[in-house]
């Protein structure tokens, strides 16, 4: 799942800024309530039922979205405390630790060195071409982790260990630091740099005690990102060998079904997650880092680099070549050597279509699930809004087998009927990308405030109308986007539809991953070109999003 | 050789001419005040000084010291020239101390002594040091750049439209302060703005700027009173300019025959008056006949905006027929005293104070 998971941290910044902007809401209630009983008597109760329903809606869904992580403490409980220790206290448990460790205490760090100097120059440099090489930079976020991992070990087939993986997530994931350092980049306020220069510090100086502290945020946001994935991957790590506890629980799924080491090894994966959350808040802080002033920043003349433009180009060119050379190359020879043969059109066609009904009906539940969040969050905060959506957050963290694992061991218990059905992996869909659609609902109704249902009640609209003429209207782009966004990560999901999806179901990952497993790459590759290209899209919406942030 | 010298500096982005030759010199321990419209090169100027850019050509000079000239330019961290901008461009990650102890070195004896002493002088409370700049007004967020840009000892202040984010009141009273401050620490400065008044009343010499060059440099009251041309004139103020023949020191226009500076005889002539020399006296129709070399005006116009109004008067007689159906469709708008104001209709008998300035 190479795209799964929310992009939370990428977009915190606008969100806790709306969420400010909604302080404002309060003021305009007791205008409302004393205004109510002159007009309409009745109205006032009516206007009052469907926010008590929206809350109850959120609610549901919300206690709903605990359900993985109330099955991680049940089972830990049901277990009893001996079976934990000694399932959770042993020496494979320690191997896949030291495993995940070691992966993140050298991805994370690369890929931030990384990020930070392709942003620097694409965003401060004269380098020639910026704009095409930012995009680059961009890009590998399009090809999903697994067909990263693919084209490498086709490519060499000998990679495998510690030093494969970190190689491979760092080319598939740093596009996710480089997109929010770029854009805070390209945010900061240059008065700073100049007011730091005039008080006789050297660029470089400036560099460090002023323009890197205040990357902080995006530097948090994206790291916790690609933290994040890299505990959730599982395609990505199987190809190259490589153990993490999501390829073992995978292992122990398949070997004894739902068994208490599986669940026990979730439960280690989940307070991982956890703990990357939590050391994310520590290091973040409170601090503001926005501009103080007002008025537009002014925009800085870019740093010439002279000699230093070929070096720099010669490691734009590189990356791009490892990043996206090296996949396209890989699938473009396959689909060469294969031949027209490969492009068994009936089985894609079938492939493609599961995919797209999978993906529409994932896209439409978590949406759905989204607008009551969505909307309490905008039009009535409040200390139960936020906790609400504390836990969408924390759910929409955790990786996807964890939520398979738990989908599979209520349904087996308690709903027989429920398991491997559609419904099942639709809902883990919606659990795995709610907080995407969040996101994007909750940005689009704040574009919708509430003065302008009023305003629409006012010219003589009647209630449902007013709502369905402003709010409805003026949401509904935003709700697309977050669909597409739902839809494109279910597109590239392997893991949990691997474990819930029914019988006989053949999406494009799943037929990739079969393919690639009985090391037929030729037969893989047309489902890796297709993946890609469906995938093109998000890729430039996040590209496009991240431009729209820094206000360009 | 005065302390800061510009000699036909030129800067230029792309096809537009942001500089076109400008020059200046600046005294030591002087106040000059650039103004401008936006866009006519000020901010550019200023960037220049302080070595965030280098000119296209011309040079700057420091104490002697060139910072900038064809081929070189001395990066803006070796200048030693202090800043302050327009929304004081405080460092959001670092606390107030850490922000005016930018630019001291972090290991240097007596720092934390230092930073609260410059707090002092900028009239910080000291319990301010330990907080963010989000937490403080604008007007304390200013004063912190400043004790910033005052700890690395400038020899030269440049302030760039530093009290435009601040309300009208705090404006007056921390210019007030800055300009008694910099004059106390000795520091030449430099004020960058957009508003008149407050580069007529800040510096000691102002220089009015249009499309990247100087159009006039002088003292606030040289150029109130004599600006060179009209958009000088205008720029600094209302004004009333009216065509006018000048003969034996005094001019004949519109408003009668009024005194000039000069005793030179010119047909088409320029003069001007600011709108505060005109003086309205309340009379009544009946008091206009038999006094032929006397000016009045109703009054078609009043708008009363507290302590003073704008009054419209519109002339009913001239002295000057020619030109009197021209100027009796504009009224002539002054500014009076809002308490006493003349009511809209009422008649009044207009008289000139003080000499008008006639354009070269």
């Amino acid at each position: 799942m190479a795209h799964a998971d929310d992009n939370t941290p990428l977009f915190r910044f606008p969100g806790s800024r709306l969420r400010g902007a909604c302080r404002l809401m309060p003021s305009a209630l007791p205008y409302a309530e004393t205004v109510t009983p002159l007009t309409l008597v009745g109205s006032g109760t009516r206007r009052r039922l469907p926010l008590s329903w929206m809350t109850l809606a959120a609610l549901f869904v919300s206690l709903f979205a605990l359900l993985p992580l109330g099955f991680v403490i049940t089972v830990a409980v049901q277990s009893g405390w001996e079976t934990v220790l000694t399932l959770v206290f042993r020496p494979r448990v320690g191997e896949l630790l030291t495993n995940t460790i070691s992966l993140m205490v050298l991805t994370v760090p690369l890929s931030i060195a990384l990020s930070v100097a392709l942003a620097w120059l694409t965003e401060r440099s004269d380098l020639p071409g910026a704009r095409l090489w930012a995009w680059l930079s961009v890009a590998p976020l399009a090809v999903p982790a697994f067909v990263h991992s693919y084209a490498w070990i086709t490519l060499v087939p000998g990679l495998h260990g510690l030093g494969a993986g970190v190689l491979v997530s760092v080319i598939a994931y740093f596009p996710f630091l480089y997109l929010p350092i770029a854009a805070s980049l390209r945010r900061l306020d240059p008065a700073l740099e100049d007011a730091a220069a005039s008080l006789g510090h050297a660029p470089w100086r400036v560099f460090l005690r002023v323009v890197l502290p205040q990357l902080r945020l995006a530097i948090c946001g994206g790291s916790l990102l690609v933290g994040l994935h890299l505990l959730a991957e599982y395609g990505l790590f199987v190809f190259i060998r490589f153990d993490t506890f999501t390829t073992a629980i995978v292992d122990q799924f398949q070997s004894t079904f739902n068994g208490p080491a599986a669940n026990m090894l979730a439960g280690v994966l989940v307070t991982c997650c956890l703990v990357l959350l939590a050391i994310e808040v520590l290091v973040r802080g409170e601090e503001r880092y926005a501009r103080v002033g007002s008025g537009a920043a002014r925009q800085l003349p870019p740093v010439r680099l002279g000699r230093a433009t070929l070096p720099c180009l010669a490691l734009m060119a590189l990356v791009s070549v490892l990043a996206l050379g090296v996949p396209f190359l890989t699938i473009g020879r396959w689909l060469v050597a294969g031949g027209a043969q490969v492009w068994r059109l009936d089985e894609i066609g079938l492939a493609l279509g599961q995919t797209i009904f999978l993906a529409v009906a994932g896209g439409v539940l978590a949406t759905v699930a989204a607008i009551p969040m969505a909307w309490l969050s905008i039009r009535a905060p409040g200390p139960l809004q936020r906790v609400l959506e504390g836990c969408n957050y924390i759910v929409g963290s955790l990786p996807g087998v964890v939520i398979a694992l738990a989908l599979v061991t209520i349904t087996v218990r308690v709903a027989i009927p429920l398991y491997q059905t559609v419904f099942t992996i639709v809902t883990a869909y919606a659990l795995m990308f709610l907080p995407r659609a969040l996101i994007s609902l909750r940005a689009s109704i704040a574009q919708a405030p509430v003065e302008l249902e009023r305003a629409a009640s006012n010219l003589g609209r009647r209630p449902l109308n007013a709502l369905w003429v402003t709010t409805i209207r003026l949401s509904a782009p935003g709700a697309a986007a977050g669909m597409a966004l739902v839809a494109l990560g279910i597109m590239n999901e392997l893991t949990a539809t691997q474990m819930l999806a029914p019988n006989g179901t053949r999406t494009l990952a799943l037929a990739f991953w079969a393919y690639s497993g009985e090391i037929d790459y030729a037969a893989a590759a047309p489902y890796a070109l297709i993946m890609v290209l469906a995938s093109m899209p998000l890729t430039w919406l996040l590209y496009v999003q991240s431009k729209r942030m820094a206000g360009r | 050789m005065s302390f800061l010298e510009f000699h036909s500096l030129e800067k230029r982005y792309g096809p537009v001419a942001a500089l076109s030759g400008v020059d200046l010199a600046v005294e030591a321990g002087s106040r000059t005040a650039i103004v401008g419209p936006s866009g006519c090169g000020k901010t550019t100027l200023l960037r220049l000084i302080a070595g965030f850019e280098a000119p296209d050509s011309g040079r700057i000079e420091l104490d002697g010291e060139v910072l900038a000239q064809e081929g070189g330019s001395v990066p803006a961290h070796q200048r030693s020239i202090g800043l302050v901008a327009q929304d004081g461009a405080l460092f959001p990650h670092l606390t107030i101390a850490d922000n005016i102890g930018f630019g001291i070195n972090r290991h240097e004896a007596g720092r934390d002594a230092r930073i609260t002493e410059l707090a002092y002088i900028v009239g910080l409370d000291k319990a301010i040091l330990k907080r963010r700049p989000h937490e403080l007004s604008g007007g304390q967020q200013q004063r912190v750049a400043l004790a910033r840009a005052m700890a690395v000892k400038p020899r030269l202040m440049l302030l760039d439209e530093p009290f435009s984010a601040l309300d009208t009141g705090l404006r007056v009273s921390m210019r007030k302060a800055v300009a008694e401050l910099l004059e106390a620490a000795g520091i030449a400065t430099i004020l960058v703005t957009h508003d008149q008044a407050e580069a007529l009343s800040f510096a000691d010499q102002v220089a009015v700027m249009r499309d990247g060059k100087f159009s006039q440099v002088g003292t606030p009251r040289e150029l109130y009173l004599r600006p060179k041309n009209r958009m000088v004139a205008e720029f600094l103020g209302d004004a009333i300019i009216l065509p006018a023949s000048l003969r034996d020191g005094f001019a004949q226009c519109t408003l009668g025959r009024i005194a000039v500076e000069t005793r030179e005889a010119r047909d088409n002539a320029r003069i001007m008056l600011r709108p505060e020399q005109l003086l309205l006296k309340r009379t009544a129709r009946e008091g206009m006949s038999g006094t032929p070399d006397m000016l009045f005006g109703e009054v078609v116009e009043l708008e009363f905006g507290g302590p003073t109004c704008m009054v419209a008067v519109r002339l009913l007689n001239s002295p000057d027929p020619p030109d009197a159906a021209a100027i009796a469709n504009t009224p002539l708008i002054l500014r009076k005293p809002g308490m006493d104001a003349p009511t809209v209709g009422e008649i009044v008998r207009i008289s000139v104070s003080g000499k008008a300035h006639v354009f070269a």
